[in-house]
């Protein structure tokens, strides 16, 4: 018999409970989640100010004026190469910017690219596919267009948020989404910059990702950033 | 007759323990470290009540999982080789660490790198590695800094919580090449950083643990703040996760109220940084992610646990460190002192299943009962009732129509059950309680000043000249 055998063989043999039920996990949370996922929340503002707390920076932008703000930041933060997704649209829109940092964008894979983005590369910028008020996260839905190392290896990570698609808790994004289904080779929460207490409880950011995490809200036009 | 009676065995643990004791820089680092994070966690629960509500659906959810453990495995197998994974199953530690060598060797790898994961320390991944030529480095700031002293971790959530800063500048200064001694926080987790993303950029195969599995997408979730989990499961072309056989859920949803509770309760953190889900290796057209992906699902004793029901209620654990946190015990004698890969009480708890009563069965006497344990537990482990289970265990045969457990027995000392025994029919026959009586008041002189384990930190027992019996009667 194999191990596998043996081991279910071992676990089938146990008493069993009889007939269980399903736990209600939606019904039992609904309470917990209720204040947030009412129209009149202010998602924006619980998600802002709870990722804030965990150390990311976070600005209001517009769809328009984005990549002026992110050449400023790489400006100023000192950032001479930055890395963008496959697709082109960003780093695109960033080329057009002067002064623009040196740009790449990440076409082929990461063996082939492995030296640049770990030696070289300063920032990396991704979409946010949406994000989490409640605790103040970033949900990450990478694949073809969204190599996960982008926002992971580079010591600084720019993001892209569509104020839009800020969901009240985990569950709702989930539910609503129908993620169970459809869940890509890697789904990320981002909450904040790499961290680590494991020195005497002491918390210092930057532990193996990003040291700094830099969130974009793209307001609709016509709102006022 | 006043000569010592040492006839309690003098083990290992109880040396331990008194070291650990007599340590003061060992009791400062535990006592400062425990106290900071049971205030963490209790700013996360302010309401008690809905705690009381969040923790009841995070036990259900765990009962649920267990109650259909076999089916659930068989279909997370599924789902997963669907996904592209694939999976091995390993009874024991042995079992486990030939699956990592087979998969090294069958791609020429010498380098693995390791994101945090308390199975592996079960097997002794690392130690097992190295006997064949494969190095296995920690790449956790905590874990990195043990292994890096030739230590194992003294906690399942912060492994270096032991050591001051100034004990890890000076092992930096001294085992790092090239590094200066800095103890400023900052500084020292830059050099680790900097150490280690050579690591990751260049080894063969990246190790990780798992926090849940789900069975209904095939998905491995994994909980972290550092990227290091991240760094291990993305950057190297081979991955192999390794969880306990216990840690499967169904649903993608069941892991909402059990990733709402781990890091309030662990770290007092309402989220980690990262929440990584794995569901398969890089697909095509996808840049990066390794291009093979394992599971190993390890036994190693759960199944003994399993068999009980009251003993299962051990499995329903999310390793949030929590009971450990709040033990008064651990808080005084520390993680390395239990000699186990978990301390504390769930370490008393799953420790006898994964290496069996012989080597542990003091462990479930290492506890004040107090309580403390079982009323943090995010999953209404009853720790202090299977305490209380084991105890009996370890010290007694096993009951009519209940299996042995592996080193059933193991603590029982002759001369305890002796003295018990003793007391027991004296207690029940009046006759002969009246004659002891008599006795012990009238000889108590005769009464020995060393009284088994009694008298290790307590004074004597002595009965007293009269019995309250005789008082009573002489008062009236
Ligand atoms: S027994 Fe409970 S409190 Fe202890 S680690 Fe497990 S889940 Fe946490």
């Amino acid at each position: 018999m194999s191990a596998r055998d043996n081991i279910l063989a071992r676990l089938r043999a146990a008493p069993r409970s009889s007939a269980p039920v399903m736990p209600d996990v939606a019904g039992r949370l609904a309470d917990r989640y209720a204040a947030l996922r009412a129209p009149e929340a202010d998602r924006f503002g619980t998600f802002r100010s709870a990722i804030e707390a965990a150390h990311a920076e976070v600005h209001e932008t517009s769809g328009a004026e984005w990549p002026a703000l992110v050449v400023r930041l790489c400006r100023e933060k000192g950032v001479a190469m930055l890395a963008c997704p496959p697709a082109g649209d960003l780093s695109a829109a960033l080329m057009l910017e002067p002064d623009a940092p040196e740009i790449w964008g990440y076409g082929e894979t990461m063996e082939a690219v492995k030296g640049r983005l770990f030696d070289a590369t300063d920032a990396g910028i991704t979409r946010a596919h949406g994000a989490i008020a409640e605790t103040g996260t970033l949900i990450a839905w990478t694949g073809v267009d969204e190599p996960r190392s982008l926002s992971l290896v580079p010591p600084i990570h720019f993001i892209l948020l569509d104020r839009s698609r800020i969901y009240a808790d985990l569950l709702q994004a989930m539910t609503e989404e129908g993620w169970a289904g459809r869940l890509p080779t890697n789904l990320l929460l981002i909450s904040g910059p790499s961290k680590t207490a494991d020195i005497q409880q002491t918390l210092a950011y930057g532990a193996h990702g990003p040291k700094e995490l830099i969130v974009l809200v793209l307001n609709p036009e016509g709102v006022a950033a | 007759m006043n000569a010592p009676l040492n006839y309690v065995p003098r083990s290992d643990f109880k040396k331990r323990t008194f070291a650990a004791t007599q340590d003061p820089h060992l009791r400062q680092s535990f006592r400062s470290a425990m106290d900071f994070l049971m205030a963490k966690r209790q700013a996360q629960f302010p309401d008690q009540e809905a705690f009381e509500h969040l923790r009841a659906l995070g036990e259900e959810v765990r009962r649920y999982s267990l109650s259909r453990l076999p089916e659930l495995l068989e279909q997370l197998e599924a789902n997963l080789t669907r996904n592209g994974v694939k999976v091995h199953w390993a009874e024991d530690a042995e079992e486990a660490n030939a699956i990592f060598l087979e998969i090294s060797r069958s791609h020429g790898a010498t380098r693995l790198i390791k994101g945090k994961s308390m199975v592996s320390e079960e097997i002794e991944l690392n130690h097992e590695m190295a006997k064949h030529g494969v190095d296995c480095l920690e790449s956790d700031m905590g874990e990195y800094i043990v292994q890096l002293d030739g230590e194992k971790p003294s906690h399942i959530i912060m492994p270096a919580i032991h050591k001051t800063k100034e004990q890890i500048a000076r092992l930096f200064h001294e085992k790092v090449p090239g590094v200066d001694y800095t103890d400023s926080v900052d500084e020292l987790i830059q050099i680790g950083r900097r150490i280690l993303r050579e690591n990751f950029r260049d080894a063969h195969i990246g190790v990780s643990g798992v926090n849940f599995a789900v069975a209904e997408t095939g998905s491995l979730c994994l909980v972290e703040n550092e990227g290091n989990g991240r760094m291990c499961t993305t950057v190297p072309p081979v991955h192999i996760a390794i969880t306990g056989i216990e840690k499967v859920v169904e649903k993608l949803e069941h892991v909402v109220p059990l990733y709402t509770l781990l890091p309030r309760s662990a770290t007092g953190q309402a989220i980690t940084t990262y929440f990584n889900v794995i569901s398969g290796p890089r697909k095509p057209g996808e840049k990066d992610g390794p291009k093979e992906v394992h599971l190993i699902l390890l036994d190693n004793g759960r199944s003994q646990a399993y068999a009980d029901e009251q003993l299962r209620q051990t499995l329903q654990c999310i390793r949030c460190g929590a009971c450990m946190n709040h033990c008064p015990v651990y808080t005084r004698i520390g993680g390395h002192a239990y000699g186990t890969t978990y301390p504390g009480p769930i370490g008393e708890i799953v420790s006898p299943h994964m290496m069996g009563l012989t080597a542990t069965h003091e462990l479930p006497f290492a506890s004040s009962l107090c309580g403390a344990c079982g009323d943090v537990c995010p999953v209404k482990i009853p720790i202090p009732d299977i305490l209380m289970r084991l105890r009996r265990e370890a010290s007694h045969e096993a009951e009519p129509g209940r299996p042995a457990l592996r080193g059933q027995g193991a603590g029982r000392n002759r001369l305890v059950s002796l003295a018990f025994a003793a007391w027991r029919t004296i207690y029940s026959h009046p006759g002969l309680y009246r004659l002891y009586a008599w006795a012990a008041s009238r000889l108590n002189f005769l009464t020995p000043k060393s009284q088994l384990g009694w008298t290790a930190s307590r004074t004597p027992l002595i009965p007293a000249r009269q019995t309250l019996r005789d008082r009573l009667k002489n008062r009236a």
